[in-house]
């Protein structure tokens, strides 16, 4: 009989005016989770896309290379410099990389590519490129065969063993130009990597561009997200100039930009949304204590603390916006869950448009954690901040009019 | 700061005097002005007036005489503009808001004229309510509540909610639940206001068998001739004043 038998008791006196609450903060809920989900998990299908994919959390550059990224800004990666990477604790993998640019044509028709001179046995570990090969083979060290992005291969009309031929110019201006055969045929799921990469073995690479025994990048890998501080100071401390490190959302600050304002307009909505339901809940609170203000007189007139029935009231307001949560979960976790494992694929006409913006035509969902507490963390403020209105009621009820009412 | 020395001295000494003949309740001068938007009520004005322990008392008058403001000002509900109320030698207007409600819980038992009781409790927890705020343990709570019931005649009324309840019914378990907490006295404004008279012919010879057998302090408002007959002490007010103090 203590003051959450009452409160819940309480409750259950005008079943479909609490009902009609909770069915609010239900909807609120599930439609909160199932954003927030979306959006999260877009955010990081398009980080994987860049990171997991191609850049990798860090790069070790040289340190011009950034701001002028040419052949000519490249480095020796010396003994010294491996050690320090791999004596990091985060660092899963790295690889080394040659990237720069190049001209390729078939027979009658040419397009600027990105060339990857990559160690197949690192560069699989780093990014699994290896998984995306759809026709023909991975590459092997000492490879004089190349793979090339899906719909690269469409455009320049050339398939399995055909031969491209490239055309850039290699270290210190000296003109690279070579033929090589199709060994792969790669198909990511970013539009954008599948439209302009061409990987190649490093020393093939390296031979091309004139550029023997340099990188342009050193790729390093860490086991997630939450890694990455710890990792990035380490490798600031131990790594300087000549040489400069850098995360992925400092090589990539656009993708971060758009992910913050997609996030902070997301936030917008839902709070206006929550604003609209601690309002609906405010008003069930208000009618509830109006009507019981003869009750609450008496209560206190028998000996109860003014902040006991406070306590009763506060409680009442947060078994409705948890009432509202739990069912919220049990409605949007099948729903996560479904669409979490089965992507959804956009229509045809939306899906042009996305590919065309390098973006996969797929909406991800998120199981992250944060996509459930948030919403916990933001009704239990709700509550809260809902409950100053009874506490400061029954701060302020004149006992005397409260048993006259 | 002297002068009010002086006056707790003063007032000890007094109410030790009065020990003897049991007083537990001292009203001096109480007054209570209510400040309309248009004209001012004096609802209670400069009673004063002392209670012993085992009264069965009516306060008897009009309506609008000024009975309920009186039991309020009496029972710590309502703030007295002037005068005092000394239950026990304690100034109960003097104390804070918080000791004051813990004053009432453990010191004055209410029985209010309708809808007394909590609406989510049954009839027991209703009368448990008080003795667990009071923090008194589980086995003493169990007992006392099958007594007091039992007192009342509802023994088998303990799991029923007051919506299933009569309103004499609902009454009797208002007097039990003023009784749980063992206080001093118990303030019922007008308790048989809403009764029939079968109810309240019921409800007054529980409320006077408590006082004879138990000597509990009843003090009680109405304005039914036949609740005043079973009075002992019969107090007129009019317009805010005594005007009339009858024991029999
Ligand atoms: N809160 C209040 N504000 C103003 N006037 C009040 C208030 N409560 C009671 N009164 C007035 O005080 C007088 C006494 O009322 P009350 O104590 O209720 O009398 P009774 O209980 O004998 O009917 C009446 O004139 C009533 O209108
Ligand atoms: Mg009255």
């Amino acid at each position: 009989m203590n003051n959450i038998i009452i409160a819940w008791r309480n409750l259950w006196r005008n079943k479909r005016r609490t009902l009609i609450t909770v069915a609010s903060v239900f909807f609120g809920v599930l439609f909160s989770t199932v954003m927030t989900s979306m959006q999260e998990g877009s955010y990081s299908s398009m980080v994987d896309n860049v990171v997991k994919f191609y850049s990798g959390y860090i790069q070790v550059h040289s340190e011009d290379y950034w701001e002028n990224k040419t052949i000519n800004n490249t480095f020796e990666p010396t003994d010294s410099l491996i050690d320090k990477i791999s004596q990091v604790k985060e660092v899963i993998h790295f690889t080394p990389r040659l990237e720069s640019f190049a001209l390729a044509s078939s027979e009658e028709i040419t397009k600027g590519v990105m060339v990857l001179g990559v160690d197949p046995v690192k560069e699989s570990q780093v990014t699994g490129i290896e998984k995306w090969i759809e026709k023909g083979r991975y590459l092997n060290p000492g490879d004089k065969g190349i793979l090339v992005g899906i719909d690269l291969a469409k455009y320049l009309q050339l398939d399995l063993n055909d031969t491209i031929v490239l055309l850039s110019q290699g270290y210190h201006g000296i003109s690279a130009a070579g033929k090589y055969p199709i060994a792969g045929i790669l198909n990511f799921p970013s539009p954008e990597l599948n439209r302009q990469t061409l990987y190649m073995e490093l020393s093939n690479c390296q031979d091309f561009y004139s550029a023997y025994n340099l990188l342009t990048s050193l790729v390093i890998m860490v086991k997630n997200q939450y890694d990455l501080p710890d990792a990035m100071k380490e490798l600031r401390n131990e790594i300087s100039s000549p040489f400069s490190v850098m995360s992925w959302n400092e090589m990539q600050p656009e993708l971060v930009q758009m992910i913050e304002a997609d996030r902070a307009g997301g936030v917008f909505m839902k709070a206006l949304l929550y604003m609209i339901i601690g309002f609906g809940i405010l008003g069930t609170i208000m009618m509830m204590i109006s009507e019981r203000r003869r009750e609450m007189g008496v209560m206190v007139a028998i000996g109860m603390q003014r902040f006991k029935l406070g306590n009763i009231i506060f409680f009442e307001t947060l078994f409705i916006g948890f009432l509202g949560v739990l069912v919220g979960f049990l409605g949007s976790i099948p729903i996560i869950g479904y669409y979490y494992n089965n992507p959804i694929r956009l229509p045809a006409d939306a899906a042009e448009i996305m590919i065309e913006m390098g973006i996969e035509p797929l909406l991800y969902f998120s199981w992250m954690p944060s996509v459930f507490y948030n919403q916990v963390i933001t009704i239990f403020v709700i509550t809260a901040l809902i409950a100053i209105y009874p506490v400061y009621k029954s701060r302020t009820m004149k006992v005397n009019l409260a048993l006259r009412a | 700061m002297p002068v009010r020395q002086d006056w707790k001295v003063y007032r000890n000494v007094r109410t030790l005097n009065k020990s003897n003949k049991m007083s537990i309740i001292e009203i001096n001068n109480l007054t209570k002005i209510y400040d309309g938007s248009e004209v001012e009520v004096i609802a209670v004005n400069g009673i004063d007036l002392s209670f012993d322990k085992g009264e069965f008392a009516a306060i008897v008058g009009p309506s609008g005489s000024g009975k309920t403001t009186f039991l309020n000002l009496l029972g710590g509900l309502d703030r007295p503009t002037s005068g005092e109320v000394i239950v026990d030698g304690v100034n109960i207007w003097n104390l804070k808001s918080r000791k004051l409600i813990d004053f009432r819980m453990n010191n004055i038992g209410f029985v209010f004229q309708s809808y007394n009781l909590i609406p989510v409790l049954t009839a027991k927890e209703n009368v448990e309510f008080v003795m667990h705020l009071q923090g008194r343990p589980k086995a003493e709570r169990y007992k006392r509540t099958r007594e007091l019931m039992e007192s009342v005649g509802l023994a088998d009324r303990l799991n029923s909610r007051p919506a299933k309840l009569s309103g004499g019914q609902q009454q009797r378990v208002a007097v039990a639940r003023a009784l749980a907490s063992k206080p001093k006295f118990i303030l019922a404004d007008e308790p048989t206001a809403n009764l029939d008279s079968k109810s309240t012919e019921n409800l007054l010879d529980i409320m006077e068998n408590l006082n004879k057998d138990e000597n509990i302090t009843f003090i009680f408002s109405t304005h039914d001739a036949r609740v005043v007959k079973k009075a002992r002490r019969v107090i007129t007010i009019e317009d805010g004043k005594v005007v009339w103090d009858e024991k029999r």
